[in-house]
């Protein structure tokens, strides 16, 4: 059970959208979490390598700056996937997104903003697909 | 100074994911839960990075140049094809199954739990190993 938190969920997201913004004012950059992975993952792009990586540690880095400033309790991180299950949606995770060219804020975020009809459709479909695996596995599976 | 702004932004999107807690799987999970502990946080996330990012790439475009000198770097692809439509099932797939996406993941590597590590080892061995099989 998680605590419905709308307001935490707006400042959070527009602490998200302003980052995206920035990027793109800074750098011309989609802040697309996947592409700049797979992007510094890629042997032949190693021009961007520096920012990407930057971008990437500042995830965990703002994340534990909330934590100092006593915004964020990670006692209430809970994991329901096991084991295997966990290793599993990371591979398919990690081609997804390969294969889709982009992930939450990617698609979510930056391409919705850029009213793409790709990102449209590619939200749509992973949002979809998602709900439909909850309730294949909690309610039809009984799984957590 | 590249590497400086895009750590700024990356700590500024990382604090969101954390204040927003999209870091915990079990949050993103109940949202996709309509038919059960549904909770409707991650619509607001959503919706507020959203108009925040609708309205800033507007003015941003409007500038007609980034920061540092260069031009917008934007994806051309415009057509909606298979890789598109099945990559995002494959995602969503595991989206659903571990209640984790790749920033947010990222972001929860600070918990030190180490089932996040694996979360983000997998996904980026799904990514080269993607990258392998299509020969580029």
């Amino acid at each position: 059970m998680t605590e419905f938190a709308p307001l935490h969920g707006l400042i959070g997201g527009a602490l998200i959208g302003l980052a995206a913004v920035l990027l793109m004012l800074t750098l011309g950059r989609i802040a697309g979490v996947s592409t700049i992975s797979f992007g510094l993952l890629a042997p032949a792009d190693s021009a961007n390598r520096p920012w990407r990586l930057a971008f990437l540690v500042g995830l965990p880095l703002g994340a534990l700056l909330v934590t100092m400033f006593g915004l964020k309790d990670w006692s209430t991180l809970t994991f329901p996937a096991s084991v295997p299950v966990t290793i599993v949606a990371g591979l398919l995770v990690g081609i997804g997104t390969t294969y889709g060219s982009g992930c939450t804020s990617g698609h979510g975020v930056c391409g919705l903003a850029r009213l793409s009809p790709r990102s449209l459709v590619a939200t749509i479909t992973f949002v979809a697909v998602a709900a439909i695996t909850v309730f294949i596995f909690r309610h039809l599976m009984q799984a957590p | 100074m590249p590497v400086l702004l895009s750590l700024v932004v990356g700590t500024v999107f990382g604090a969101g994911l954390a204040l927003s807690d999209m870091v915990n799987p079990a949050r993103v999970l109940n949202f996709f839960d309509l038919a059960g502990s549904w909770d409707p946080t991650l619509a607001f996330v959503m919706g507020g990075a959203l108009a925040t990012t609708f309205v800033g790439y507007r003015l941003v475009f409007a500038r007609g140049a980034s920061l540092t000198g260069g031009s917008f770097n934007l994806p051309t692809a415009k057509q909606v094809d298979l890789p598109l439509v099945g990559g995002a099932a494959l995602f969503g797939l595991g989206w659903g199954l571990a209640g984790f996406c790749p920033g947010p993941a990222l972001a929860a590597l600070v918990s030190l739990k180490p089932q996040v590590f694996l979360f983000v080892a997998a996904t980026a061995a799904g990514m080269v190993a993607t990258r392998a099989w299509r020969g580029r």
